[in-house]
């Protein structure tokens, strides 16, 4: 019927434009989550891939100066520099020993550029943190 | 105590598997009293989960260190108000809270219908019970609220807790998780009545009209629940924004989203008699992406800002979900030929048309949300490669469908059932799209280049230029013929059919919120190194940066920047933006200092000393219309209100049958 062939064109035309849309925001913005020790392993076209990092942060690692932040982001005995001069504030959650995340890409001296940063928010539905000052820990 | 509260959960666990299978039970067998032994179940889980609840709740307020959820989210020194939030401040309390909106909510619809819909309650009751029961598997056994930490005689001092995160100690976070909760347990209720409807295969309409209401509360919760949420973000985080497209916001949003279809959709079956299957599966989605998105705040599928590690509850949550989806579409499946449409769709201009392209739009960005989500799980299931996606991709899909829903409000309502001829729609919309371009073109002349920005202002001009019109065309009418003045013949016209009036308002509402979301485009930014006596600029403002301020108190070691503020020479006064250190947390919080006009907002952040000691780091921001957000949820919310209010005349709702097509359409189309 002549009707329902209008339809499915104009259905077809909008879902056709927004998957269009949606495969060029994957492939502009997809970010390939690694460890520090993968990135050390990375061939060097990897490196022009947006990359996202996960790692705690090295006590009194932090620094500020004006705009940029440099910090080092430890995963058991593997380092690596970061740093963000991005416009959006740290989160508070950024603090030494915080886990973060880094989203940027490895530049070729070894230092990681962020251009977003996010630190985990601190526990809400976490299960049984480090309780700091009861010894008698019994759960009924 | 902690035992009572213990064996409050577990009963209550026990009356919610009961209820289940009575009810069942006593409608396969026909016996009555089984079904009526069901709903004083239902009672009784109330009574049982509000003990258990003011148990926790007392244990929190009186500072109760020796049980562990006590412990880890309160302490002594947090003002009372926030012991008692601290309920719903970790895992096991916010599933208690959950357990006890959808026990409450249950006992509301047995009590409303406890003479009506005799043939579907008892499936209604069980499935609602069926929910409860898994939520209380929950807290009865992986998540129990009344753990102890420290047992035995003679313990004197259970020490101190570690307190709720300084973050969330502010009044939109307190109230935030309960409504949006509202939101979440509530749409169990019309995904009850749905399958109460479908299993006993009504074929009326019935389980639509008496959930209407129920559906836009819990719409309305839902709506406030997100923005409360989006609206701390702005204020307490200090990143400026309030929507990052994380993982946990998704899931608050993906629910929204198709319940806006539904609340769309039905109209089409109410009317018409269409869409049912479509409806049924919409509401059901709904339900499901509201569990879904439970289980993605509390289980660490997606990482996220806000999700944490706690894989032995995901187990839980998928199986709930996969046994939920599997029986529901079998249900819809082996019930379609009681879903049959009652008309076609006739045409491409009709209301019907535009009901679907909404729909069509709003799953589209649904999925694209639900996609984005879940793009790290879902790739690296199949390339063994955690790829995630950021807001660009959320923004490129939902910009152009935010500009097609904008579009929509305005054709929608005034285009006719069926369908509308050219010439209709050319004088139907002629000054409203005139109003739209002049406005575009306007804001192109005075400087604006960018694209979307044009277009959504453009939209929302014409969607206001149609309501406007509609509000003026129905009072000039009222108040001519009535002779009364032109105000109350606005509220006569909207009492008389407060569906139609209060939907126009909430399309306002959301237009507003548009024109919000739009001044993201124009936003300006500068971050800088400065010292005291120092001038900075930002767009037409002077920030003049005076004295640093440092106290500290029991709670917190504050400082404080005074920061002297003017613009366009005149002196606005001192902005102070703070940053604090919780002791007890060892958390950081900054507080930032928000100047909010109609027409922007400045928006500073004092990021602290810079590490070499010589100097302050100021974040300042300009966020353009970002208030209308605020405002146009306020709007929305009177809307709301007013679509809830019973319309002056009983509306009837004239099923229009086809019963023949002539013209052009000659041919018969079943």
């Amino acid at each position: 019927m002549k009707n329902y062939l209008k339809f499915g064109l104009l259905i077809a035309a909008v879902l056709g434009t927004l998957a269009w849309l949606a495969v060029g925001g994957i492939s502009e913005t997809k970010t390939y989550y690694k460890t520090i020790a993968e990135l050390n392993q990375l061939g060097d076209h990897a490196k022009a891939n947006r990359l996202r990092v996960g790692g705690d942060i090295a006590p009194h690692s932090i620094v500020r100066n004006g705009g940029d932040v440099t910090f080092i982001m430890a995963q058991d005995q593997l380092r690596l520099t970061v740093v963000y001069n991005g416009i959006d504030p740290l989160p508070d959650t950024f603090k030494d020993g915080a886990q973060a995340l880094a989203d940027g890409k490895l530049g070729p001296d070894g230092v990681f550029h962020a251009t977003k940063i996010q630190a985990k928010c601190a526990s809400k539905y976490e299960s049984a943190p480090p309780v700091t000052r009861n010894p008698a820990v019994r759960t009924s | 105590m902690e035992n009572l509260g213990t064996l409050a959960i577990l009963l209550a666990f026990c009356f919610a598997a009961y209820s289940v299978v009575s009810s069942v039970v006593g409608k396969w067998t026909r016996r009555p009293f089984l079904i009526l032994s069901a709903e004083r179940a239902v009672y009784a889980v109330w009574a049982l989960l509000t003990l258990a609840a003011s148990l926790l709740v007392y244990a929190l307020i009186s500072g109760d260190f020796r049980l562990s959820y006590v412990a880890e989210h309160s302490n002594r020194t947090m003002p009372t108000v926030y012991k008692f939030t601290a309920w719903w401040g970790g895992q096991e309390g916010s599933l208690l809270l959950w357990s006890w909106l959808l026990a409450t909510y249950s006992c509301v619809v047995v009590f409303q219908n406890r003479r009506k819909f005799r043939d579907m309650m008892p499936y209604i009751t069980a499935v609602l019970m069926t929910v409860e029961t898994f939520f209380l598997t929950l807290i009865s056994f992986p998540e129990a609220p009344f753990k102890v930490l420290m047992a035995g005689k003679g313990i004197v001092d259970a020490g101190d807790g570690n307190g709720l995160n300084p973050l969330l100690q502010y009044w939109t976070m307190v109230i935030h998780p309960p409504i949006l909760y509202l939101g979440y347990v509530g749409f169990a209720v019309p995904f009850a009545f749905a399958m109460g409807s479908l299993i006993t295969k009504q074929k009326g309409e019935a389980w639509i009209h008496t959930t209407r209401r129920w559906t836009l509360v819990t719409w309305m919760f839902q709506t406030t629940g997100v923005l409360l949420g989006a609206g701390w973000a702005y204020a307490v985080l200090g990143w400026g924004g309030y929507w990052a497209w994380d993982p946990v916001e998704n899931a608050a949003l993906l629910p929204w989203i198709t319940a806006t279809a539904f609340l769309h959709s039905v109209m089409m079956q109410e009317k018409k008699g269409m869409m049912k299957v479509w409806n049924v599966v919409l509401v059901s989605a709904t339900f499901f992406l509201c569990i879904f998105g439970t289980t993605l705040t509390r289980v660490g599928l997606v990482q996220s800002v806000h999700a944490f590690a706690q894989s032995s509850l995901s187990r839980y949550f998928t199986t709930f979900l996969a046994v939920g989806i599997g029986a529901t579409i079998y249900l819809i499946l082996n019930r379609l030929e009681f879903l049959k449409s009652e008309a076609p769709l006739e045409s491409v201009l009709s209301r019907e048309s535009s009901f679907l392209f909404n729909n069509l739009i709003l799953l589209a960005s649904c999925f694209a949300v639900l996609w984005g989500t879940l793009f790290p799980v879902i790739t690296e299931a199949i390339t063994g490669e955690k790829i995630s996606v950021d807001t660009p991709f959320f923004n490129r899909i939902n910009i152009p469908i935010a500009m097609g829903l904008l579009l929509l409000t305005g054709v929608g309502p005034l285009i006719a059932w069926r369908r509308s001829s050219v010439e209709s729609l050319k004088k139907a919309f002629m000054i409203p799209a005139l109003i739209g371009v002049v406005v575009s073109l306007g804001l192109f002349v005075m400087g604006v280049r960018h694209f979307y920005a044009l277009m959504s202002l453009g939209l929302c001009a014409f969607v206001l230029a149609t309501v406007t019109i509609e509000f003026f065309k129905g009072a000039s009418a009222i108040s001519s013929k009535n002779s009364t003045n032109f105000f109350r013949a606005m509220f006569e016209l909207t009492y008389r059919n407060t569906r139609r009036y209060g939907g126009y308002l909430v399309h306002v509402g959301v237009v507003f919120m548009f024109i919000g979301f739009t001044g993201k485009a124009f936003d300006i930014d500068k971050t800088l190194q400065v010292v005291p006596g120092q001038t900075m600029q930002l767009g037409r403002y002077d920030l003049q940066i005076g004295k640093v301020e440092s106290g500290q108190n029991p709670d917190y070691q504050w400082e404080i920047l005074n920061v002297n503020v003017s613009k366009d020479g005149e002196n606005l006064g001192v902005m102070r933006p703070e940053q604090r250190f919780y002791t007890a947390a060892r958390q950081q919080s900054s507080v930032v200092a928000i100047r909010r006009r109609l027409n922007e907002d400045l928006y500073l952040n004092f990021a602290g000393t810079s590490n070499d000691q010589k100097g302050l780091v100021l974040q300042s921001y300009v966020f353009p219309l970002v208030n209308w957000i605020w405002i146009g949820y306020w709007v929305v919310l009177f809307g709301t209100i007013i679509c809830l209010i019973p319309s002056k005349s009983r509306l009837v709702w004239p099923r229009t049958e086809v019963v023949a097509v002539t013209g052009k359409h000659a041919e018969v189309q079943n």
